[in-house]
């Protein structure tokens, strides 16, 4: 809060837009784009993990291991993945709950009563005692999982092509030199796939910077619902009355993807020039060509 | 049996505002699920179907404007797409009707007839504009790839048939470029329909219930508490007719390399994009 906001209804024109926009709730705005950003950088690593493993279970040579592989990775590929969104924050929530309800309740009631389900207070998650926080760290917990799940499985799509690209004769002659499967996995194959994974993994990323907005939809608060807040119209009732500015708010939410996107395909531009320098591909033999 | 199928005369064509008005409130059948999430994918039919025939024609012009040397044509086009590509689309939707809310409710006045304009923020135009806007950025991206990739040997061949200008564009620019983009641009058409599942989840308020499929389900999901009866039905009618789509474009992926003999291969379902 600035010191001259003390009675915005007397301010007028740049002062009054200084205060605007200076507002507890205006920072719990900017804040949520943190929110965003954190959601980005949680979610990127663990869906590359949940990634790698898919693509490693659809190599594997056990049929179970390698059936699961297959199919969470063709499963993600035929359904819309807001459908996921949706589906895989309450199926968590009620698991969860289901597996306290069984620890912590009188486990001969039923969860599911009718069209309810219902846990005793003990079970529930989190605590309806728990303070505002833990209830939206719990959410975007979920969100998280949510989406290294639907994410994780389009990388799994990604590394496995990678790893079926990395030339055949290299894994041989790794094995010709006595080497394990485990050993061949980890010397030669996953050192030489991150080259063929980039192109995929960065269109990943730039996909997964447009899925966050889906946030709000999973009902944590995010930049579009602090958008549709904020900007809905503020009656006389309110300290900074003001008509509808959902456009702006939202126009301002736009600049700012526009801007992420924008960024990140400058620095994938970067890492595709390192990486293709000096390589046997077409990109590396342009470089070579402008070069002299 | 009877039941279900008085079930499907109240509710099949419940999206569209036909047959029984109040939605089931309680005792939901697996039957009254399975009706009232398939009458709601008419709306993503609808949606995908007119977006792509649409947009289909905006993305050739966008991606002969995008190749183009003179900077008035190419400069607008380069925008556009990356525009419509570099944001979300549920933000586009937000975005959209909150402008299209802008418009005079009266209507505009144009040389004197008075031009209603209240029916653009209902999503069969609006969202159907925005989807229309959208996929045209992203397949003009694939048709100007195309473009840029046409065998130099076929441009070759047909200047020395002495063909120029629009003949040339006719005969062996454009259907060569379609043919090579036509792999990539299936895959943005299942993008695109699965996309349309986002309609009534952002801006564009579902009239009188009448929603799509995922809005059914989530109906359902939120009335019964179990995610595990209805998000599969819709994920199933989604497998199912993806499916179809992707027989739909492989048709036309046949014809299109008739004359290669060997060349019109499957085309491999190659996933997964989200906007």
């Amino acid at each position: 809060m600035l010191s001259h906001c003390t009675d915005p209804s007397a301010l007028q024109g740049l002062a009054w837009l200084s205060c605007y926009l200076t507002t507890g709730n205006h920072m719990l705005f900017y804040a949520s784009f943190g929110t965003v950003l954190l959601l980005l950088a949680i979610t990127a690593p663990v869906a590359l993990l949940f990634g790698f493993g898919g693509a490693m279970a659809s190599r594997s040579r056990i049929a179970g291991v390698r059936w699961f592989g297959r199919i969470y990775t063709s499963m993600v590929r035929g359904v819309p993945d807001i459908i996921f969104f949706l589906f895989v924050p309450i199926a968590l929530d009620q698991g969860f709950e289901w597996l306290r309800s069984r620890v912590y309740c009188d486990p001969s009631v039923p969860v599911r009563q009718g069209n309810e389900f219902i846990v005793c207070a003990a079970a529930k998650l989190p605590l309806s005692t728990s303070p505002e926080w833990v209830h939206q760290a719990y959410g975007i917990f979920l969100a998280v999982i949510a989406f290294a799940v639907v994410f994780g499985a389009f990388a799994a799509n990604v590394l496995h092509g990678a790893m079926n690209a990395v030339p055949r004769a290299q894994l041989e002659t790794a094995e010709a030199y006595g080497m394990t499967p485990r050993q061949v996995n980890r010397r030669i194959l996953v050192p030489q796939m991150w080259t063929y994974a980039l192109p995929g993994l960065a269109n990943l990323w730039m996909i997964l910077i447009k899925a966050t907005p889906l946030l709000f939809v999973l009902g944590v608060e995010d930049i579009v619902y602090w958008a549709r807040e904020l900007g809905g119209a503020k009656t006389r009732a309110y300290a900074y009355p003001h008509p509808d500015w959902r456009l702006y708010y939202f126009l301002a939410i736009l600049v700012f993807y526009l801007l992420m996107t924008w960024g990140s395909e400058r620095i994938f531009d970067r890492i595709r020039a390192r990486l293709s320098r000096g390589q046997a591909t077409a990109a590396g033999e342009a470089m070579r060509k402008a070069a002299t | 049996m009877n039941q279900c199928l008085q079930t499907i005369q109240d509710y099949g064509l419940r999206s569209l505002g036909l047959g029984e008005r109040l939605l089931p409130r309680s005792g939901f059948t697996l039957c009254e699920q399975v009706t009232l999430i398939g009458s709601g994918l008419i709306w993503n039919v609808y949606f995908a179907a007119l977006a792509l025939l649409f947009g289909f024609f905006l993305a050739n012009a966008l991606a002969v404007a995008k190749a183009s040397r003179n900077p008035w044509a190419r400069k607008p086009a380069e925008w556009f797409i990356f525009l419509f590509r570099g944001s979300p689309l549920f933000i586009q939707f937000f975005l959209a009707y909150e402008l299209l809310v802008q418009l005079p409710r009266a209507g505009i006045d144009v040389l004197g007839i008075t031009v209603q304009t209240s029916w653009m923020t209902r999503a069969w135009a609006g969202a159907l504009l925005v989807l229309m806007l959208n996929t045209a950025a992203y397949s003009a991206e694939i048709f100007y790839g195309a473009l840029r990739n046409l065998p130099k040997g076929e441009l070759e061949a047909a200047d020395a048939y002495g063909m120029a200008g629009w003949t040339r564009w006719r005969r062996v620019v454009w259907p060569t470029a379609m043919r090579l983009a036509w792999p990539a641009y299936t895959n943005e058409a299942i993008f695109l329909f699965h996309a349309t599942t986002l309609v009534f989840f952002s801006g564009f308020p579902a009239f009188q219930q009448r929603g799509d499929a995922l809005y059914y389900a989530n109906y359902f999901a939120d009335k019964t508490f179990n995610p595990f009866i209805a998000y599969p039905i819709v994920a199933g009618y989604f497998v199912l007719l993806t499916l179809g789509l992707i027989a739909l474009f492989g048709l036309v992926n046949r014809r299109l390399n008739r004359h290669l003999p060997g060349a019109a291969k499957k085309i491999r379902y190659r996933p997964n994009l989200i906007r």
